[in-house]
C-alpha cells in the first residue's frame, strides 16, 4: 500500500503525518508512508487543500486532519480491496 | 475561579458530547452513515448551552470580585487586570460556542466544491462569489499555494482567485465573534463589508492589469496547456448528524488549541495599553488629523505576522484610547491579510513584479478604507 501525506510543513500537516505513521505502526500493515511537500507534485495529484492524505493514489481527505478512526478505516479498506 | 470555570466548559464541549454519542457507535461498522440518538444529542447540547450561559453571565462579576480581592493594586493595575480577566474569559467562551456551531453548519463545504462552483462564472459575479467563499470556506493558510494552483489551472481567473485569498484570512467566524463581542455589531458589519470589498476590488484590479502575465513560468504553461486537474475521486463520507458533530468537535478542539495563547497575548497587550497608555497619546500623535498615519499604519501592519484572534483585542484597546476607527481597522486588516511568511510562499507562484503589485494594491486599498472610515467615524462608535 502506498500512502502519501501532502502538506508544505505547517503544524496541521505534521500532525497528520505523525497520525498516519502511528496508525500504520500500530496496525502493522505493510504501507509506505511518503511526505509530499512539493507544490507542483500536489498540483499533479490534484490536491488543493492541505493537509491531504492519498492512499494508493486516491484522495481520502483534504483540508483537514483526519481522525485516528478514519485512518484505521482506510488502512483496513485498502487491505481488503 | 475564573480560569477553571472557562477551562471546564472548554473541555466539556468537545468531549462530553462525543462520549455520550460516539462511544456505543464506535463498535458498529465504520464508513456507513450511522444512526444517532437525536434526543440524547440535542439534550446534551441544550445542557451544555445552559452551563455555558451560566459561565458567560458569571464572568463579569467574577472578574470584578477577583480584582478587588488582590490587595495593594494601583488604580491602573486594577483596571488592566479586570480588563484582562473579563476579556480573556469572554472571548474564550464565545469562541468555544461559535466555532462549534459554525463548524457544524459548514461541515461538508470543501475547497474542491468551491472551485467547481467558481470555474464557470462570469467575471463580476465571480469576484463577489470568490470573496464571499473566501469568507466562509475554512482553509489553513499554508494551503494558499496549492489552492492558488488548483484554482488557476482549472481556468478560474487570477483575479477571482486573489479575491478569495484576500478575503479568506480577513473574515472568519473567529473574527466575527471577537469583533461582535468586543466592539459591537456596527463595527463588525463595517469590517465584514470592508473585507469583502477589499477582496472584490483587489481581485478585479489584478485582472484589469492582466496579472496572469507575471505568474511563474511553469504555472503559465500548465494553464495554457489546459492541464486542468482531473476530477478526483474523493472518498468523502456522507454528511449526517454524527459526521457534523465529529467535524465541529474536531474544529473546536483544534482551533481552540491553536488560538488560546493568541487570545491571552492579545488581551494582555490590550490590557497593558488599556491601563498604562495615557488617554490623549494616540489622539495627539496618530489622530484623524494626521493623514499620513493611515498608510503608515498599513505599511507597519503588512509584514506583521498575526491572525485575527491576536489582533482584535489590541484593536479594542486602540479604539478605547482614541485611535481613529479607520486607522485602527486599516492597521489590523493589513496585519491579518498579508505577512512576511505568506509573501515568501506566494513568491513560488508569482514573479516579483506581481507580488509587489499585489502588496501595493493592498496598501492602497486599506489606506483608502482607513481614510473613508476616519471620515465617517462619528456614526460608527
Amino acid at each position: 500500500m502506498d500512502i502519501k501525506v501532502l502538506g508544505p510543513g505547517c503544524a496541521r500537516c505534521h500532525e497528520t503525518e505523525e497520525l498516519v505513521r502511528a496508525v500504520v505502526a500500530e496496525t502493522g500493515c505493510a504501507a509506505e508512508v511518503e511526505k509530499v511537500t512539493d507544490f507542483r507534485e500536489m498540483l499533479r495529484l490534484g490536491v488543493m487543500a492541505t493537509p491531504a492524505v492519498l492512499v494508493d493514489g486516491r484522495v481520502m481527505c483534504s483540508g483537514r486532519v483526519p481522525t485516528r478512526e478514519e485512518v484505521r478505516d482506510w488502512l483496513a479498506g485498502a487491505g481488503q480491496a | 475561579m475564573q480560569g477553571p470555570c472557562c477551562c471546564q466548559s472548554g473541555k466539556d464541549k468537545p468531549q462530553s458530547a462525543p462520549q455520550g454519542n460516539a462511544g456505543p457507535l464506535r463498535e458498529l461498522t465504520p464508513l456507513r452513515p450511522q444512526p444517532v440518538d437525536r434526543l440524547r444529542y440535542f439534550g446534551t447540547g441544550a445542557l451544555v448551552f445552559a452551563v455555558w450561559t451560566g459561565c458567560y453571565l458569571a464572568i463579569e462579576p467574577l472578574a470584578r470580585l477577583l480584582t478587588q480581592a488582590v490587595p495593594g493594586l494601583s488604580e491602573r493595575a486594577a483596571a488592566a487586570l479586570e480588563f484582562f480577566l473579563y476579556d480573556t474569559a469572554k472571548i474564550l467562551l464565545l469562541l468555544l460556542l461559535m466555532v462549534y456551531v459554525i463548524g457544524w453548519l459548514r461541515a461538508g463545504l470543501h475547497v474542491e466544491r468551491v472551485r467547481d462552483f467558481l470555474a464557470g462564472r462570469r467575471r463580476v459575479l465571480g469576484y463577489v462569489l470568490g470573496a464571499g467563499f473566501g469568507a466562509i470556506t475554512p482553509f489553513c493558510s499554508c494551503s494558499s499555494i496549492p489552492l492558488f494552483l488548483g484554482f488557476t489551472t482549472s481556468g478560474i481567473p487570477v483575479g477571482i482567485t486573489l479575491a478569495f485569498l484576500i478575503t479568506s484570512p480577513l473574515i472568519n467566524e473567529i473574527a466575527v465573534v471577537l469583533l461582535w463581542g468586543l466592539l459591537g455589531w456596527k463595527l463588525t458589519l463595517v469590517y465584514v463589508l470592508a473585507g469583502l470589498g477589499a477582496g472584490i476590488i483587489g481581485g478585479w484590479f489584478m485582472d484589469v492589469l492582466r496579472a496572469e502575465r507575471w505568474l511563474q513560468d511553469y504555472l503559465k504553461e500548465s494553464i495554457a496547456s489546459g492541464a486542468a486537474q482531473q476530477p478526483i475521486g474523493t472518498a468523502q463520507r456522507k454528511i449526517g448528524l454524527r459526521e457534523r458533530h465529529l467535524f465541529a468537535g474536531g474544529e473546536t478542539r483544534s482551533i481552540f488549541r491553536r488560538v488560546w495563547r493568541w487570545v491571552i497575548i492579545g488581551v494582555g497587550l490590550g490590557a497593558l495599553l488599556h491601563g498604562y497608555v495615557p488617554e490623549a497619546w494616540f489622539a495627539e500623535h496618530l489622530g484623524a488629523g494626521q493623514w499620513w498615519s493611515v498608510p503608515a499604519a498599513v505599511a507597519v501592519g503588512i509584514p506583521l505576522y498575526t491572525n485575527v484572534t491576536g489582533i482584535v483585542p489590541v484593536m479594542e484597546s486602540l479604539l478605547l484610547k482614541g485611535l481613529p476607527v479607520g486607522t485602527t481597522l486599516a492597521f489590523c486588516m493589513s496585519a491579518v491579510a498579508a505577512s512576511l511568511p505568506e509573501v515568501l510562499m506566494l513568491r513560488q507562484v508569482m514573479r516579483g513584479k506581481l507580488l509587489a503589485l499585489f502588496l501595493g494594491t493592498l496598501l492602497v486599498l486599506f489606506s483608502l478604507l482607513g481614510w473613508l472610515l476616519n471620515a465617517v467615524q462619528g456614526w460608527l462608535l
